[in-house]
């Protein structure tokens, strides 16, 4: 049994066409599965999906199993339980996914206060503790800012910190370093490299990135417009991609392989997709 | 322009404010008391408004006057937020079908209009201070759910919201942590709004004896009792109405200062 077993999921919102369709996933416990597909393929749907965060209108059918636990039709107390135990997540935008008139510090110290009622006193010195491992110098410093007076780097790991607190099984990354800079976003995946397998939590972690992806996970899978198109090791998918729109991906991502003065490969040359 | 709105509105309800305050401890004569020989009198060093018809000190009255004013304000915008607030916060996290019905219900009650609860309210119980203050508060209580409503909408749906969420934190304890300090100035905004709403309303009230019943002096029933002697004596009109007017302008300035002041869109355009 995996820690994660996602079988024929679909998801629509209201009455319209599905989001993602027959979706199947598996990670085990420990394990980091890259999702890579582009924008609009319906990855963060399957994150939020697993989360228990979709819309009120959103419509799932299928199964998320959790431990072997079903999540579908869980009630919202319940899937509160489960998230930050068993399941953590890093979103996308550092800028906007920490509340404004709340101090950091307090932010992490209320999700790990909730789940292990931990005194005020003995979390302050875990806040820290984790803040510190996250990579700040001065995790006192962090901790009594306000997210503004943080820059997206610091953000992103106090974001980390956060869904990392209460050593989650699972932590769920969409898309963590699309809004950073490069050299921030190397710091921010070392430190989320490091910081994973100190915990050996297991990864789902959702690119459009196959660079970034290709760095961090053992295995990966390629999503395209709702469906899941290919899936491998991290190896195989760069050795022998299948689909023809994977081809493009890898080929995008080995511009290390194209000889100075030659045209730059893009997607379109090799998989021309539905019309849109 | 903008800066100079909200300091407008900051002195006007700071002036009625210290009108109220200084009417405790001291006021030039006592202004209920009634003094037939000195029936109303033109304004000069002994009486610095005149004195009304039966010799009562007016600008006495006007100082006592402003109490009423801010205590009927006070109360009704705290009746107005304490139910508007946490049912606008509920109704935002409920079902949908719950938001519908009551959003239609705030429709029907924003139809009817404010004075006339109260006269229902003042016919049933009999006009007084509470009575004013209820109906006032009750008319208001519409607002401040749209309004909350519309912020807490706003914010659950926010990143922040999703990644408390996405921690464990429960959808309701999300509405006091995350959404409550997030709407608190919009929050702000309504009830200065209504404040001055609700300035007018006890003037009105007053004026046709729904509200603070004599001889406690309200500006509304000064502007009534004055009206017979509009012609003899036009001063008697004016003070009391400019009262109620500085305070309405007062609290609506302020209200308008402060949502531009805290509306990093509106900060930018301007």
């Amino acid at each position: 049994m995996s820690l994660l077993e996602v079988d024929g999921l679909t998801v629509a919102f209201g009455r319209g066409a599905p989001a993602i369709r027959d979706v199947c996933l598996r990670v085990d416990a420990g394990q980091r599965l890259g999702v890579i597909g582009e924008s609009g393929s319906g990855k963060t749907v399957t994150a939020l999906a697993i989360m228990g965060l979709l819309a009120e209108n959103a419509r799932l059918s299928g199964s998320i199993r959790i431990d072997g636990d079903e999540l579908i039709g869980r009630s919202d107390r319940e899937l509160a339980r489960l998230r930050g135990d068993k399941l953590g997540m890093i979103f996308q935008e550092p800028l906007s996914a920490l509340d404004p008139t709340m101090r950091s510090g307090r932010q992490v110290a209320e999700v790990l206060r909730l789940h292990e009622g931990a005194a005020a006193g003995a979390a302050r010195e875990r806040v820290l503790a984790m803040l510190a491992e996250v990579g700040f110098d001065d995790p006192e410093r962090v901790a009594d800012s306000y997210p503004f007076q943080l820059s997206g780097g610091q953000r992103q790991r106090v974001l980390t910190a956060m869904a990392l607190i209460n050593s989650p099984d699972l932590v769920i990354c969409d898309e963590p370093t699309t809004a950073l800079d490069v050299t921030v976003q190397a710091t921010v995946l070392g430190v989320l490299d490091r910081v994973l397998s100190d915990a050996g939590a297991a990864c789902l972690f959702i690119s459009h990135d196959l660079a970034v992806v290709s760095q961090l996970c053992s295995d990966i899978a390629v999503m395209l417009d709702g469906q899941i198109v290919e899936r491998g090791s991290t190896a195989d998918i760069f050795d022998q991609p299948q689909h023809p729109y994977t081809r493009g991906l890898v080929a995008t991502a080995r511009l290390d392989l194209v000889a100075p003065g030659d045209r730059l490969p893009v997607i379109g040359d090799f998989y021309a997709g539905e019309r849109r | 322009m903008k800066r100079l709105e909200l300091g407008v509105g900051v002195t006007l309800v700071a002036l009625v404010a210290a009108m109220a305050v200084v009417s405790f401890v001291w006021t030039p004569y006592d202004p209920i008391r009634i003094v037939p020989a000195d029936r109303l009198l033109r304004p000069g060093p002994a009486h610095l408004l005149g004195t009304d018809a039966f010799g009562r000190d007016l600008f006495s009255r006007l100082l006592v006057g402003a109490r009423s004013c801010l205590s009927v304000g006070v109360i009704s915008v705290g009746i107005a937020a304490l139910i508007g607030v946490p049912v606008g916060l509920f109704v935002a996290q409920g079902p949908r079908w719950l938001a519908r019905v009551v959003l239609r219900a705030t429709d029907i009650a924003q139809a009817l209009p404010a004075l006339l609860l109260a006269i229902l309210l003042a016919g049933v119980f009999g006009g007084s201070t509470t009575t004013a203050m209820v109906a006032i508060g009750a008319a208001a209580v519409p607002q401040f759910i749209r309004v909350t409503r519309a912020g807490a909408r706003q914010v659950l749906s926010s990143d922040y919201v999703a990644a408390a969420r996405s921690a464990g934190i429960p959808r309701w304890r999300t509405a006091w942590t995350h959404v409550l300090p997030n709407i608190g100035a919009l929050i702000g905004v309504q009830a200065s709004v209504t404040f001055a709403m609700a300035i007018l309303a006890e003037a009105a009230l007053s004026y046709l004896g729904l509200a603070t019943q004599p001889p406690t002096p309200t500006w509304g029933r000064m502007l009534k009792e004055a009206q017979d002697f509009l012609y003899l004596q036009p001063g008697q009109v004016l003070w009391p109405a400019l009262a109620v007017a500085g305070g309405v302008l007062g609290f609506n300035l302020l209200g308008d200062g402060l949502r531009d002041r805290l509306d990093p869109r509106l900060r930018e355009a301007a």
